[in-house]
This record gives C-alpha cells, structure tokens and sequence, in this order.
C-alpha cells in the first residue's frame, strides 16, 4: 500500500464522518457492554451473600441492582443492534472484504449473546417465583456468557490489530483458519485488560452511588455493603489491570509501533528515548511535556539502550491523526489507573488498621470520582487503541477510508445518531435517578410502583397477580 | 451443497426472527391501537406480561441473521447495506426507540411518561417491521445491484417493496394477535380472548389480502419470482394460504389449542416460499447465486459448526425460558417489592 493510494482513497470517502459515528456508537454502547459483562457477577455476590447468610440487606441490594441491570441490560442490545447494522452500513468495504473471517468472532458472540438475553430473562423476572438457590443458578449462565461475548468481540476488535489466519489470492479471502482469527496475537492481552475494565468500571460506578450517600451522612449497612461490593472487587482487580495493560504497552510496542510510537511521541527511532508527560504535538516536535530521560526505552525493554521505532518510520500519511489525542488519552488512563489503585489502597490500609470503612470525608469524595475516572479511563483507552491504528482499518492491509461507505448521507446519520444518543443517556440517566429517588423515599423496603403501562391512579389499581413469597425482604 | 445448506441456515434464522421478533413488533402495534389510558389498560397490561421477559432473547435472532449473512455472504451483505442504507438506518432507529421506549415504560411513574416512552415503544413498533420488509422486498424483486456505489431510492421504494412493508407490518400484527388470543385464553380472561381473537382475524384477513395483492403485483413485475411462486414453491404457497384460513376458522368457532403452531407454520412457509422461489439466486437479476456470492469452504463450515453448537446450547435455553414464561413463573418483576 502506497502512501498515495491511502491519500487518494481518503480525499472522496465518508470516511470522517463514518468515523465519527462509530466512535460515538461504540463509545457509547461500551460503557453499558461493561455492565453487561460485569454487572451480573456483582448482583450474584449480593445475592449469594443475601442467601447463604440470610442477609437482608444484601438481598435487597441484588433485588435492586437486578432492576438496573434490566434497563442497562435494554439499552445495550439494542445500541449493540445498531453497531452490527454499522458494520455494513458505514464499513461495507470491509465486511465485503473480510466480513467472512470477522463473521468468525462474531458467530460465536452471537452464541453468548443468545443465552445472555435468554437467561437475564429467566433472571430479572425469576424473583418471585423461583425459589432462591434456583434463582441465583439461573444468574450464573449471565456471568458466564457476559465473558464470553468479550472474549468474543475482543476477537474481532483485535483481528484488525493483528489480522491473520487467511489466505489471500488476488486481494480475495480464500481460506480462513477460524482458530487462528479467534485467538490472534493481540487478543492474548487486549481481551483481558477490556474484562478487567468492565469490572472496574462497573465496580467503581456502583460503588460511587453508594458512596455519594455516605458523604450525605447515609452510613447504615444497606449503604456501606452497597460501596463495599463493587468497591471491593474493582480495587483488588486494579493493581492486576495495571499489570495487563502494561504487559499490552510492550506487545504494542513490538507489534504495532507507529501506534506506540504515536502513544509515546516517539518522533525518531533510535535508542535512549525519552518518556514523555503530558504535551502536545505539532509539526513532529513535542511542546510542554515533562520529559523524562530514557524513560520510554526502559519501559519497553528495561534498559536504556533499547532500540525504539518512532513515527518517522513510515511516512506521513501512513502514521495516525491526532497524535496529541492519542498521548494524552493515554496518559490520562495511566494517571487515573493510579487514582484508582490510590483509593484501593486507602481502603485497605483502613480496613488493616482497624477492620472498617474509612472515616475521612476525603476518601469517600475520592470514592465517587472513581467513579466516573474508571469510565474516562476506558474511553482513553479505546479513544488509544482505535486512533492509533489509524490510518488502517485492518492492520496493514485495509486503510478504513477504503472500508468507508460512499454513501453520501452519512453525516445526516451522524446527526440523527448523536441526537439520539443524547436523548437516549439522558434518559437512561434520569430513569435510574428516579429508582433511587423511589427507593429511597419508601426506605429501604420501598414497594413497587405502577408495573402497569398506562395504570391509572395507585387508587385504582388492582392487585395484578403478586403474591409476596417468604423471601420478601419485608 | 454446503451453499445451500447455509442459505437455509439464514432462511430458518430469518423464520425464527419473523415469528419470535415479529410477535413482540405486533404487540406494540396492538398496543398503539389499545385507545385511551381507562380502555387500553386491559390488552397493554398482557401485551407487556407477554413480551417482557422474552424480547430480547427473541431480538438476538436478528443479530444471528445479520451475522450469518456477513459471515457467509459478504459481497451481498456489503451490496445491500450500501443500495438500502436508508430503511436499514430507519430500521436501526427504530429498534433503539423500541427497545429503550419499553424498558423505560416499565419504570417511570408518572402517566405522561409513560405514554411518551409507550408511544416511542409503540410507534418504533410499526416503523420497524416495515422499512425491513421493504428491504427484503428490494432483494426479492432485483433492485440490488450486485456493487452498488451508492443508495438509491429506487431499490427499496418499488411497488413490491411497500407491499411487502405493509405485509410484513401485516403478519407481525396477525402472530401478535394469535399469542394474545392464546394467552388470554390461558388466563381464562374470556373478555380480552375475544378482543385478541377479533384483531387476529383482522389481521388476519388483511395480511391475506396483502399477499394476494403482493403476488398479483409479482405477477407483473417480476415474472421469474412469480413462476418460482407457482411452480417450485407453489406447495409453500398452498401451506401458507391453508394454515392462515385454518387459523382464521378456529378463531371463529372459539378453538385455541393450534392457533400458535398453525399461524407460525403459516409464515415459515411464507418465508421459505420466497426463498424457494429465488433459489439459487442471492440477489436476483445480479447473477450473484448463493454459489458464487458465498464465503470460502472452510468458513461456510465453520458456520454449520457454529450453527450446531448455537442449535445445542441456545435450544434448550429457549426452550427452558419459554416453558418457565409459559408457567408464569417469571411474571414477579425485579422490581416488584412488596412485602
């Protein structure tokens, strides 16, 4: 592929604005992917606790949690719907070319995609009237599935970093070793670090709600095991996210280096190179970074003389846009990796110190930024890898204006879409602050409200067929 | 051989998702024409106890087919994504609109939230159904080239594309009407059986007329698709005309017990008909056959393996959700707390 082509191939596709609308789908969508991978394991460890210990508390946390899950678990199959429609509406150059091996993959999430949507149906609506143990196994299969759908998108994202297992002839797929797509190189660290930030980020966000109510003065038990769950498993897997991604730093250096070199304003390859913080880039050189000696060269292969491929390497219409983007979402994600790593590590000192939650207003301020940091980190991340790979659609052999549908309209798509989208989190926003806002009104036992559409007055209703059963938290 | 066998894979996906997918887009039609609050009260509250728990397993079925068709027969997919952009992007809109619409309805309080996200629910509903049959109404009367540049209007705004729309829009209210019927008849709620059972055979009726109209517009059209119709497929065609007027008598004289697997038998052999009818055209009036517009060997394999695994893992789970949905074991809603 010649630097020319790729020039001509971008000057009359749709490909900014097709870009644009992925990033904002897919931005999106992944934030409420995370919950559906995550989420489940999370409301099963309530409910497991609320069972074998007969808790309460905890039952009614999984109960409560369970709803949300329902509304998140909507709103993601079908912004996931549209990302496949994507695929072919704003790729078709790529899927005309490589759907058959990405099919690979996605066959396979489509498999966990069903039991997932099957058995969160027997789960959220199982309640009442499965009886508890049996209840809680029909969770299992969600937890379970909710993995395998990541393993298996991770796949097909990571397929177009580290494309193989095909044989071209004549720019035609002719063979596919479906094995060797599915578990490509770049897989091997990708999927984890992305599992591992679906825990963190729901965890984290989980844990800032309840946080947010023990800054108010809120810290009865219902508020403290609802921090202490998700808090808990997101901070332990912390230290073990920043040990991944950084494991996937050094695979990117060695396998994709003009991204890495793009991550890490590398401008020329050579040895003792610096690391920087923060900065921006323009015109090659670097401006306002705090610029550490040798740094970089010792990240990638621990001492300084390693040898570091920089973006001069290839030319420059072959190296990624935004350079400044990419640096510094990444830098971003690292520095809120440690934010978080930080408030882990404050909970545990407390909790070794004097087996409890911390006291200090500081701690739980912190505990809500975690929050939201967890998700800006994953976005950084995302916003890392795809730019970076820019401008290729699949690593070295299809640049993306090439994959890039002709069709005109797109930026109207792009439109609708981002309006859309907009409604459709303020909505999914406002819809969960209202649950809290009931739940809290009625206390921690708060009852139902119109389950019926369109129901008249509360005055009016008929008892539509609840019965309570024994594990009414009441 | 093996062309044919994933083609039939993508048929079977396709049925799935008309009869499954296509019943829960009816009863938001039925739900849009439910009337006021008071008088609509009754048919909304069993539509959603019906689709509730079971939609989005039930949506996953367009996911499958989607990916099948990439996976299997990428050239066609890329051709009919870029002629027919417009009613997919519609479509996709719709879906978003209908799927969000529902699951927030179900938790806002106040009535005129509710009415808003119903009336998104509702409205996506209708739009939905028919931009996809439009779509496949494209396909099935050649107006998608085999490498289109650009969309084009006139691939999905032909006479047989609109009807198949309105047939499509049709059907969905029909098997809607048919489940309802069933399960009111289920609850003994005698009342809203009548009410179902009066819609289904309207529907009913209409969907008929419709695929009279469609075939007679065939008939001028499209003269190979037609031949296919009343030749290769005609038993198809004679299934699905016998199963639509066995459902619409038992509804007269009050019979339920068939009603489901008649009117689901009636629409496979609708969707099979077509695809019997084409066979081995992919895009007809492309030259683009199942044969040439198909994936290497080893990923059509691959496919089947993927499709045997799904039929051994997602069957029984189906089959356990629906038994416990039809056991009404899973009517407690997550958030029903009461105590």
């Amino acid at each position: 592929m010649h630097a020319m082509q790729v020039l001509a191939a971008a000057a009359g596709g749709q490909v900014v604005p097709a870009r644009a609308q992925m990033a904002t789908t897919l931005g999106f969508h992944i934030i409420l992917a995370c919950f559906g991978i995550a989420f489940p394991a999370v409301v099963l460890v309530a409910e497991f606790r609320g069972l074998s210990r007969s808790d309460e508390v905890a039952m009614l946390l999984a109960r409560r949690w369970s709803q949300v899950l329902g509304v998140l678990v909507a709103v993601g199959a079908v912004t996931g719907t549209v990302l496949s429609f994507e695929m072919g509406l704003l790729w078709p150059g790529l899927m005309r070319a490589y759907g058959a091996v990405l099919g690979v993959p996605f066959g396979f999430e489509g498999i966990f995609f069903f039991l997932e949507a099957i058995f969160t149906g027997i789960y959220l609506y199982g309640w009442q009237r499965l009886p508890g143990w049996m209840h809680f196994y029909t969770g299992i299969p969600i937890a379970i599935t909710g993995l395998g759908g990541a393993v298996a998108v991770m796949a097909a994202n990571s397929w177009m970093n580290s494309p193989g297992g095909f044989t071209l002839s004549h720019g035609k797929v002719v063979a596919v070793d479906p094995w060797q797509v599915f578990f490509n190189r770049a897989s091997l660290y990708e999927t984890p670090h992305m599992i591992l930030a679906a825990y963190m980020v729901v965890g984290f966000l989980v844990a800032a709600v309840y946080a947010a109510g023990i800054l108010k003065g809120h810290r009865d038990r219902y508020h403290r095991l609802g921090f202490g769950i998700p808090f808990t498993i997101a901070a332990i897997l912390t230290p073990v996210q920043i040990f991944a991604g950084d494991t996937a730093a050094r695979a990117i250096a060695a396998q994709q280096p003009v991204k890495f070199a793009a991550i890490e304003y590398v401008t020329r390859t050579g040895r003792d190179v610096p690391e920087y913080l923060g900065g921006l880039y323009l015109n090659g050189k670097v401006y306002f970074g705090l610029r550490i000696p040798y740094a970089d060269s010792l990240l990638v292969g621990f001492k300084p003389s390693t040898k570091v491929t920089g973006l001069d390497a290839v030319a420059p219409a072959l190296r990624p846009p935004a350079i400044t983007l990419i640096h510094l979402s990444f830098d971003a994600m690292i520095g809120l990796a440690f934010l978080l790593l930080l408030a882990g590590l404050w909970a545990l000192w407390i909790w070794w110190r004097r087996r409890g939650l911390p006291r200090q207003q500081w701690f739980w301020r912190l505990a809500i930024a975690c929050g939201p940091a967890a998700l800006a980190a994953m976005e950084c991340g995302w916003i890392v890898t795809e730019v970076g790979r820019q401008p290729w659609v699949v690593y070295h052999l299809m640049t993306t204006a090439q994959a890039a549908t002709a069709n005109g309209g797109v930026t109207g798509s792009l439109t609708a879409v981002i309006i859309l989208y907009a409604v459709l989190g303020v909505a999914t926003v406002l819809i969960l602050r209202m649950l809290a806002r009931r739940w809290r009104r009625g206390g921690p036992h708060a009852g139902p409200e119109a389950g019926v559409p369109y129901g008249p007055p509360a005055a009016h209703r008929e008892p539509a067929g609840r019965e309570p059963t024994g594990r009414e938290p009441a | 051989v093996i062309t044919g066998v994933v083609g039939g894979i993508l048929l079977a996906g396709l049925t799935l998702y008309a009869a499954l997918g296509g019943a829960d887009f009816g009863g938001g039609l039925w739900d849009l024409l439910a009337g006021a609050d008071q008088r609509g009260r009754a048919p909304r509250q069993l539509i959603d106890d019906t689709i509730t728990p079971v939609w989005e397993a039930n949506h996953v079925w367009l996911i499958f087919v989607l990916v099948i068709f990439w996976t299997a027969f990428p050239p066609a997919f890329a051709a009919v994504m870029t002629a027919a952009a417009l009613p997919l992007w519609l479509a996709a809109f719709g879906i978003v609109l209908r799927g969000a619409g529902f699951a927030f309805r179900k938790e806002v309080e106040t009535l005129h939230w509710q009415r808003l996200f119903g009336a998104a629910f509702a409205f996506s509903s209708l739009i939905v159904p028919f931009f996809m049959g439009t779509v496949i109404g494209a396909i099935a009367s050649g107006r998608v080239p085999a490498n289109p540049a650009h969309a084009d209007l006139a691939v999905w705004t032909g006479p047989t594309s609109l009807l198949i729309g309105a047939l499509f829009v049709a059907v969905c209210a029909y098997l809607a009407a048919v489940f309802l019927t069933r399960e009111a008849g289920r609850r003994d709620d005698h009342r809203l059986r009548r009410y179902f059972a009066r819609r289904a055979a309207a529907a009913g009726a209409v969907s008929g007329a419709l695929a009279l109209a469609t075939l007679a517009e065939i008939h001028s059209s499209n003269p190979a698709l037609f031949h296919g119709l009343t030749h290769r497929a005609l038993p198809l065609v004679i299934v699905s005309a016998a199963c639509g007027l066995a459902v619409i008598a038992s509804l007269a004289t009050g019979r339920s017990q068939a009603l489901r697997p008649l009117s689901v038998l009636g629409v496979a052999a609708v969707v099979w008909g077509w695809g019997v009818a084409q066979y081995p055209a992919l895009l007809p009036g492309t030259g683009l056959t199942l044969a040439s517009g198909a994936a290497p060997h080893s990923i059509l394999i691959t496919v089947v393996v993927v499709v045997i695994a799904a039929a051994v893992l997602v069957g029984p789970s189906f089959l356990l959700l629906f038994s416990l949905h039809g056991r009404q074991l899973l009517e407690g809603e997550s958030h029903a707390e009461e105590g």
